[in-house]
């Protein structure tokens, strides 16, 4: 199923000069990135570096301090666009799942389609089921979120975002709260989505996941993009010592 | 598997748990040894018991009913005649308790809600609003009950304000218990959702839920489930803070009992009374203790939405 390929010119996603702060501490500093319709990029960067607070910006849930953020040519970051309909149109999954656990799974995907899309509730069942078997787990519609194990519950989780066929996914570490051996199922979900043409925005610290997948590398240190370079170049050859540190600490933990 | 095993009340080991031989499995003498000891110790266990409670029993009633002043006691208190010509008085009255608890329980959740919401609203159109359900919270459940009916239900009519037409005594009696346990109620409301991760919510508005929405099908949910126990709690108090109706000279169980103590100062209608109060009440206990027991929430699986 082809997501989000209508041509248009430029960008699908672009971020210029992007900051933020919470408080004293600048978490943002004059981020610009771009993503390119059906790009994969991965951000990379030590734990606090911005990651998790550069997707939120993306998908409205933070507030930025300044710059621009453009979603197919819409400039999201102005007060007056409706956030509820751009994050509509985002998907996002995060690293704890953040299932609703007092739905069960079928509802727990059907719910945006229903209560913001409008759909009827047979209609997004159908679209709901469908998306679960996408993710292999027609099986467990009926159950409850705490019936799973963490793979299964991240499944769902994206089978949530992806059910309003977002035209950009954001994934924020999305594998770093399962056991090793549940990692794979979900990385290959997202090798999938990647090759069905979705265009995504990670974060995470699996480097084999990005030297395979992604079509750009972006390194965060301290809320800087120190460094943005395709993957067999940035974890191969990384040109600033920041990066080199980061990527050394990363073969050492054994993860590259 | 990184989850959590699910809570539940462990089996204690008991000679009965042991699973049936169907695998041609059968326990070992050593297993049968510690079994019949388990056994041995629990007869043993119940013995002690019931035998600690029958002697305790008897060493209470006989200090109590030896006492110089107990035939008056229970002449006084503890009369059967008395008991049953009042019971039929007294338990009309206590229909009329249960049906203004019941009444007022309704409304208390509802009212308590409302204002639980309100304090959650932002926004600065919000504000008087929020202001409003804070001074209201901070109010009730700063005055005393009692003080409120007083002030409700001698007051009120006293003022004979034009447009206000003439209520039973009843109906402001019930306005202030509701006035204060919304009060009470909405702190409860308030603390679950505010219980409710911030995640859950931030997941919400991300699938494009407005923050009405998200309040609706995500955070209330949830944060209902979890005050259910304190909820029931606060019921069982309302329920006896009924009875204090009965200073307002509305006949309930309490003003029925009064007034059948009056005639001739034997006071076993208040014992009647407050036995029909306990009875009501320890269902209700029993029914909180019950929910609170199996919550924990996770274990709540199964069951439609
Ligand atoms: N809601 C918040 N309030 C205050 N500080 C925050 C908040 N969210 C993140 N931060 C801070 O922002 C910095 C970056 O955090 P984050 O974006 O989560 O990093 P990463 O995802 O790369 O680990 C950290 O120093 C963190 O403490
Ligand atoms: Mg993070």
């Amino acid at each position: 199923m082809p997501f989000g390929q209508a041509p248009a010119d430029g960008p699908l996603l672009s971020i210029r000069n992007l900051r933020k702060s919470f408080g004293t501490n600048l978490v943002l500093d004059e981020v610009s990135l771009d993503v390119d319709r059906g790009d994969c990029v991965v951000l990379i960067g030590a734990s606090g570096s911005g990651k998790s607070t550069l997707l939120r910006c993306v998908n409205l849930l933070e507030v930025v301090d300044d710059g621009v953020i453009t979603l197919d040519g819409v400039d999201v970051t102005d007060p007056r666009v409706d956030a509820d309909r751009v994050r509509s149109r985002v998907g996002i999954v995060f690293q704890a799942f953040n299932l609703f656990p007092h739905l069960s799974v079928l509802a727990n995907v059907t719910l945006s389609p229903v209560k913001v899309h409008g759909l009827p509730r047979a209609e997004a069942e159908r679209r709901a089921l469908a998306m679960l078997d996408r993710v292999g787990l027609s099986d467990k519609a009926a159950a409850r979120p705490d019936e799973l194990s963490g793979g299964q519950q991240q499944r769902v989780a994206i089978a949530r975002a992806l059910v309003n066929s977002p035209v950009l996914m954001l994934l924020d570490e999305v594998t770093s709260a399962l056991d090793p051996e549940l990692v794979g199922e979900v990385l290959s979900l997202l090798r999938e989505l990647k090759d069905e043409g979705m265009t995504m925005l990670i974060a995470t610290h699996e480097m084999g996941f990005a030297r395979q997948v992604a079509d750009t590398v972006c390194f965060l240190d301290g809320g800087r993009l120190l460094e943005v370079g395709p993957p067999a170049q940035l974890l191969a050859d990384p040109q600033q010592p920041r990066t080199r540190q980061f990527l050394a600490r990363i073969i050492e933990a054994g993860r590259l | 598997m990184a989850r959590a095993p699910r809570p539940s009340t462990p089996a204690a080991p008991s000679a009965s748990s042991v699973p049936a031989a169907g695998g041609g499995w059968q326990p070992s003498e050593l297993q049968r040894q510690r079994l019949a000891y388990r056994r041995g110790r629990a007869v043993r266990s119940a013995v002690t018991a019931v035998l600690s409670t029958l002697v305790l029993l008897a060493v209470l009633i006989g200090a109590v009913t030896s006492s110089p002043g107990w035939p008056r006691v229970r002449e006084t208190f503890f009369s059967w005649d008395k008991a049953k010509d009042s019971f039929p008085e007294v338990a009309a009255g206590l229909w009329l308790n249960i049906r203004v608890m019941l009444i007022c329980a309704v409304v208390v959740v509802l009212l308590g809600l409302a204002l639980a919401i309100l304090r959650t609203l932002r926004g600065p159109v919000f504000f008087p609003l929020r202001m409003f359900a804070a001074a209201y919270t901070d109010l009730f459940r700063g005055l005393p009950l009692i003080l409120v009916l007083l002030l409700l239900g001698f007051g009120v009519p006293a003022l004979s304000l034009a447009g206000v037409s003439f209520q039973p005594v009843v109906v402001y009696g019930g306005a202030a218990l509701v006035l204060t346990y919304s009060a009470y109620v909405a702190e409860v409301f308030r603390a679950g959702i505010e219980s409710v991760h911030p995640s859950q919510r931030a997941a919400a508005r991300s699938l494009g839920l407005s923050n009405a929405q998200a309040l609706r099908y995500v955070v209330l949910p949830q944060a209902i489930r979890r005050v259910v126990p304190p909820l029931l709690n606060d019921f069982v108090s309302l329920q006896k803070d009924s009875g204090l109706i009965s200073i307002l000279g509305v006949i309930d169980a309490i003003r029925a009992a009064q007034i059948s103590t009056a005639t001739d100062f034997n006071y076993t209608p208040y014992i009647v009374a407050g036995f029909l109060f306990v009875c009501l009440t320890i269902p209700l206990t029993r029914l909180t203790d019950w929910v609170a027991r199996r919550q924990g929430w996770y274990g709540t699986g199964g069951g439609a939405v």
